[in-house]
């Protein structure tokens, strides 16, 4: 691939609108799967293809609007994922356009083999949505928090994997993922967090979205914590640090172009994810760095711990993806640009 | 432990089903049909028919109880605190932040929790791993394990039926709890499972069908599997959901919800009221 990292004013990047309430309290706040929801019935409505399945989780995943508007098109196959990924992949590979609604945990946990080859390496244009993803799924406790899905999809070839960052981007990305021809995986969460774009902020798949610019250290990031970026970038400001925040929404193929140019921009570079750091969306950014562009890097996410009980935003906060851990990884990673050390 | 009475169990049954409602009131999350359901059969087994020691609760000789649909666990916590395993009052911080009772339950935080649950599936097959374990060691305590009907729908459930099956793992016995409902709605509607006995039947197992709310019935099925040699015993227990708060029973909604304050003092008023009733009988 050719990387054309001159471009330091990104007048190929431009910024993508934004609601213009970020940082105050009353902002707006939806949970991503709404847009799931959503999305689902005007696939339904547009494309006859189109099949929703579920595992006995219909209303947590939204798939029951889906299934309340085209019952005919919806299978409940009950507590048993991998059958539902393989009944997904004979329907794909029959035609159909089959969107498969479980939790990430299970699906693509438990069906990992199922998807690697009857999905993957046949090429069935099965649609796989990850329901509650991240230490945000909150009380349940660490058997229901999806920390590796995105570690365990990026590694398959043939599979696009999105990580949206609030409900208006889930759904953008739920009806991109049907255009796309060939599999992918998109993950979204239970608990609800701001809508931060606009129904007019534009979506592509594998075109990463500038949220704000900036010179002195880049936030690459992706999903719902994106949001703790645009605070962290709005306190520092006042502290007169410029901070870029790029959504990296596409974790696969990613826009290296525009992460390498964000790095090549700042040269420094802060990591964000609401997923272990090693394998997911992070080492996907520093596997690129490292290959076209190393800078320092700091990396924000779970530190190779499981989660556990206890609500959304004191597990954010407990297990440093908040705000306060961005401005830290910030910090620190200046220091080490400062000093030279990569 | 001394061994309660049949009298003393149900009981204690109502106190677990209190304890129940008033955690998960507090916890604000979690779910109530499965552990309202099973508290009998949690009452039958901590109290009567397990060999335990809450004192020593890394006692090689227990018996072990694998609770498999780890979504019930309030009711296993209830039974655990109960009998003396941790202290009651650490029940109201269920699925709070720094908590040892995890959403679903994690063996490495609480003692008397032997596997760690919440993905459906799983525990049937430790509970396998346990007896084959035991039978390799020549011990002879006895496994149990709590699984769901829901749980049901997992092939895993099914491979481990037949691996039990094949191998007469008679120091195996399976309670099912068998109260129709999951979270999309009824079993029957989300996925038909009957003819159950047959097909445990078919895979070489022996069955039991008994009332799953009948404190007798659970303790004569658990005695009598312990007299099968050449077969693991599944005790169909037909549970109501929800059983002992009225406009809980037989609903699938209360799945996966919680009383709120209102319902949660109903609740408890029929618990209370139901308890002055089984007294008064037995006196
Ligand atoms: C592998 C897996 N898939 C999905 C779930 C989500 N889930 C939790 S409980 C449940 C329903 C199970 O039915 P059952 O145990 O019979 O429920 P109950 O009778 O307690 O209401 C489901 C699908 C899960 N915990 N594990
Ligand atoms: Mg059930």
């Amino acid at each position: 691939m050719k990387i054309k990292v001159e471009n330091k004013k990104f007048t190929g990047l431009g910024l993508a609108p934004l609601a213009p309430d970020i940082g105050r309290a009353d902002i707006k706040q939806v949970p991503t799967r709404n847009g799931y929801g959503e999305a689902l019935v005007e696939l339904g409505e547009k494309n006859p293809d189109v099949v929703v399945l579920t595992g006995d989780l219909s209303d947590s995943t939204r798939a029951a609007e889906f299934a309340k508007k085209f019952p005919e098109r919806f299978f409940e196959v009950g507590v048993a994922e991998q059958n539902l990924m393989g009944i997904a992949a004979g329907l794909a590979l029959s035609g159909k356009t089959p969107f498969v609604s479980s939790y990430a945990t299970f699906s693509p946990g438990r069906n990992w083999d199922q998807l690697r080859v009857s999905v993957c390496y046949s090429r069935a244009n099965v649609k796989i949505a990850g329901a509650h993803t991240g230490v945000s799924v909150g009380p349940d406790g660490a058997t229901h928090q999806a920390l590796e899905d995105i570690a365990i999809t990026r590694v398959l070839p043939n599979l696009t994997v999105v990580v949206p960052c609030d409900s208006l981007q889930t759904k953008a990305a739920a009806i991109a993922a049907c255009q796309i021809q060939g599999p992918v995986y998109f993950r979204f969460a239970r608990e609800a967090t701001p809508v931060f774009t606009t129904p007019e902020t534009p979506f592509e798949i594998g075109k990463a979205q500038l949220l704000r610019d900036g010179g002195d250290v880049a936030v690459i990031g992706c999903g719902p914590v994106l949001y703790h970026a645009l605070l962290a970038a709005q306190e520092l400001g006042k502290e007169g640090l410029s901070v870029l925040v790029l959504n990296n929404h596409t974790i696969k193929p990613m826009d290296e172009e525009a992460v390498v140019a964000c790095a090549e921009k700042c040269g420094a570079v802060v990591t964000l994810e609401e997923h272990q750091v090693s394998g997911g969306a992070g080492s996907a950014v520093c596997e690129a760095l490292a290959k076209y562009f190393p800078v320092p890097v700091e990396m924000v996410g779970m530190q190779d711990t499981f989660g556990e009980s206890g609500e959304p935003a004191e597990l954010i906060e407990k297990y440093g993806m908040g705000k306060e851990a961005v401005i830290s990884a910030i910090k620190k990673v200046l220091t080490r640009k400062k000093k030279g050390n990569s | 432990m001394q061994k309660l009475t049949a009298s003393e169990l149900q009981l204690k049954a109502n106190d677990l089903r209190q304890d129940v409602i008033e955690m998960l009131l507090e916890a604000g999350s979690g779910h109530s049909a499965g552990p309202l359901g099973t508290a009998d059969i949690f009452a039958a087994l901590y109290f009567n028919v397990l060999n335990h020691d809450p004192k020593n609760p890394k006692w090689v000789g227990r018996d072990r109880l694998v609770l498999s649909c780890g979504h019930i666990c309030p009711i296993l916590y209830a039974a655990l605190a109960e009998s003396g395993y941790f202290p009651t009052e650490e029940l109201k911080t269920l699925r709070k932040l720094g908590t040892r009772l995890q959403g679903h339950p994690h063996n490495l935080d609480l003692p008397g929790i032997e596997n760690s649950s919440g993905p459906l599936g799983q525990g049937f097959s430790q509970a396998i791993g346990m007896a084959l374990a035991a039978k390799l060691n020549h011990e002879r305590h006895r496994i149990y394990c709590i699984s769901s009907d829901g749980e049901h729908d997992e092939g895993q459930i099914w491979e481990a039926i037949m691996f039990a099956g094949k191998n007469k793992l008679n120091n195996l016995t399976v309670i099912l709890d068998r109260n129709n409902i999951q979270i999309d709605g009824y079993t029957e509607d989300v996925m038909p499972l009957e003819p159950l006995r047959d097909k445990y039947e078919a895979f070489n197992w022996h069955v039991l069908e008994i009332d799953g709310n009948n404190i007798h019935e659970i303790m004569d099925a658990c005695g009598e599997a312990k007299t099968i040699y050449e077969k693991p015993t599944i005790i169909i227990a037909h549970t109501v959901p929800g059983k002992g708060v009225g406009f809980m029973e037989f609903d699938y909604k209360w799945h996966g919800t919680p009383p709120n304050k209102e319902q949660a003092a109903r609740a408890l008023h029929e618990l209370r009221t139901l308890r002055g009733a089984i007294k008064s009988e037995h006196e």
